[in-house]
């Protein structure tokens, strides 16, 4: 088998909360417990999972924007966990990230043209500044922008189009891999949809490898190939996303997809309604995290977590009764 | 379509909206009056500012001395002229002192790592607690004869003046500059650019202080004002400038005793020190509104 472009194994990301008269470390928020996946060149990752299940987490730890725990990170064949400095800052021309609110991701000090000039700046991509203005010019337009709008500020954009500013500043270094951190979530839906198309065409045109992480299924329905499904720091299930949509296998699956809006109200389909919130991540439940809210848990549950394990084509899940 | 821009730099970008700001203009225009006054005005008005007069003293506001005379019969206004170098001098260079310090200060508790924030914030913590005028007259003690001797009565006690003046103001600065900091580190743009590969100074100086220098603007021109009273509180502990050197506090503080039936006295050296704390006031939030291109000027 051949290296995947982003290899991540046994990722684990603990927060510490510190209290006490001397700052102790009291306790830890296990934002991500113990994650694995792969993802190959030019393929679309969709990672799923409601809020705080350590999706965004996940993404920041494999850029070393967040410091892992422990677990590594390999992309393309070098352990990016063991990265110094300089390799960091070289690693940078490979993996981008897009960010979720576009009003926050944009230096609202800065021209949009000095945004996306920016790593054309640090890693010196640009001989001259003709070369540099020539360059920002060709990536608006990659975008879908003006060129005349390299002189404006982000404040005089749209949502949508901060979130093309923001595109292009992340292409700018002709990155492999982009994490996608929910990039549509903080959108109109309309808008939405131009932008996962500005993303889709993207992929087409240079190649790209996008780990997209988001919380709306039909989104990354659309636009991954494959998909995984995180709940609380541990992904429960991994399949092509086809395999996934029309055959869910883990219980957790079954019931976000049921909640997913069907826009044809004389479709009748049964709702998996789960009991409670969310446990804890400070004090996450033993064995299977799920177990407290699963319509199927037994006794086993509470005491052994379940690992993926391979249910045939790519389908992968964590459940000791299903697969 | 919108119609292109014309293409300026941002400092012009930066002027052409700092003149939108009406008060901050016309408060440019009178602190660089009073500017030009006390640069000049000691040969405009050729009086000597410490000719003792006991026929003319306490006399108010005439041709012969427009803003009165004092209880030796001195002219106001000649020791106003010669007093507001000092008082605008010392305001505006404690002001740079206090601002430096502070932002240096808070920059690096609030982008280092935890130890140097713990250890800076900890010496921030001391100088607020120091009981200041003790240690004042223990500095002015220590320090005012060796620095007197190296650069002149004037200079030295200038120097030291400014010294301990801005010495003393950092810390609000420095409490506020990092506590800016911790909110702007964690933003989104700033994680961009560290995405990006951009150097922790890169992240500091592009990033960070320009979003973290509106408040920083504000306490600054806050500060000159209270750099001028703090000179007059110097002088009146007889810890400043020599008595027989004019400034717009010490003015100030030799008049309080006759305001009763000499207020002349205490009113212009008053004015000046309102006019230059308000005039410095404005131009400090036309300053913050122009280097904001959020605001729409």
């Amino acid at each position: 088998m051949t290296e995947p472009l982003l290899r991540v194994e046994n990722l684990v990301k603990q927060f510490p909360i510190r209290g006490g008269l001397l700052s102790r470390v009291v306790d830890k928020v296990h934002a991500v417990d113990g994650v694995s996946f792969e993802v190959g060149a030019g393929e679309t990752l969709g990672i799923v999972g409601e809020s705080g299940c350590g999706k965004s987490t996940t993404g920041r730890c494999i850029l070393r924007l967040i410091e892992p725990t422990s677990g590594e990170v390999w992309f393309e064949g070098r352990n990016v966990t063991a990265m110094d400095k300089t390799a960091l800052r070289a690693l940078s021309r490979d993996m981008q990230i897009i960010f979720q609110d576009p009003y926050a991701s944009l230096n609202p000090r800065l021209t949009v043209g000095a945004i996306i000039a920016e790593a054309l700046i640090i890693h010196k991509l640009a001989k001259t500044s003709r070369e540099m203005e020539d360059r920002v010019v060709q990536l608006l337009e990659t975008v879908g922008l003006q060129p005349d709008h390299m002189r404006r500020f982000p404040h005089e954009f749209s949502g949508g189009q901060r979130q093309r500013i923001g595109i292009g500043r992340a292409l700018a270094v002709e990155p492999k891999l982009i994490v996608c951190d929910e990039p549509v979530s903080a959108l109109d839906v309309s808008i939405q949809a131009q932008v996962i198309n500005l993303l889709e065409d993207l992929q087409a045109k240079f190649n790209l490898t996008y780990l997209f992480i988001a919380h709306d299924l039909s989104v990354v329905e659309h636009i991954s190939t494959r998909v995984a499904v995180m709940y609380l720091g541990r992904v429960v299930e991994i399949a092509p996303s086809h395999a996934l949509y029309t055959n869910p296998l883990h219980p957790y699956t079954e019931a976000l997809l049921s909640a997913v809006p069907i826009p044809d109200p004389t479709v009748k389909r049964k709702r998996i309604r789960l009991e409670g919130d969310v446990p804890n991540p400070i004090r996450p439940p033993p064995g299977c995290h799920f177990h407290t809210r699963c319509p199927i848990a037994q006794a086993r549950c509470s005491i052994e977590a379940p690992t993926l394990k391979d249910a045939g084509g790519g389908h992968q899940v964590a459940c000791h009764f299903r697969g | 379509m919108a119609p292109a821009r014309r293409d300026v730099s941002p400092t012009a970008e930066a002027w052409r909206r700092f003149r939108r700001h009406r008060l901050a203009v016309v408060s440019s225009v009178v602190l660089l009056t009073m500017v030009a006054m006390v640069l000049v005005g000691p040969w405009v008005w050729p009086v000597p500012i410490n000719e003792i007069d006991f026929a003319a003293k306490l006399q108010g506001p005439s041709w012969a001395h427009p803003f009165g005379t004092d209880d030796l019969g001195q002219d106001i206004l000649a020791r106003l002229l010669y007093g507001g170098r000092i008082s605008l001098a010392v305001g505006l260079a404690a002001m740079v002192v206090a601002i430096t310090v502070g932002v240096v200060i808070g920059a690096t508790a609030g982008i280092g790592p935890g130890w140097v924030d713990g250890a800076l914030m900890w010496l921030t913590d001391l100088f607020l607690t120091l009981p200041q005028l003790p240690l004042l007259i223990l500095l002015m003690y220590l320090f005012r004869d060796p620095l007197k001797a190296i650069a002149g009565p004037e200079v030295g006690v200038f120097v030291l003046v400014v010294a301990v003046i801005g010495g003393f103001r950092w810390m609000p600065v420095a409490r506020l500059v990092r506590a800016q900091f911790f909110s702007l580190r964690e933003k989104e743009f700033v994680e961009a650019a560290r995405a990006l590969g951009a150097s922790t100074s890169r992240q500091v100086t592009r990033h960070i202080l320009p979003n973290a220098l509106g408040p920083v603007i504000v306490a600054g021109s806050i500060d000159v004002a209270a750099a001028i009273i703090a000179e007059s509180t110097l002088s009146f502990l007889g810890l400043g400038f020599p008595s027989d050197i004019p400034t717009w506090g010490s003015v100030l503080r030799d008049a309080k005793d006759t305001m009763d039936f000499a207020p002349h006295w205490a009113i212009f050296p008053g004015a000046a020190i309102f006019l230059a704390v308000l005039t410095i006031n404005f131009i400090g939030d036309g300053l913050r509104d122009a280097l904001d291109p959020r605001r729409v000027l």
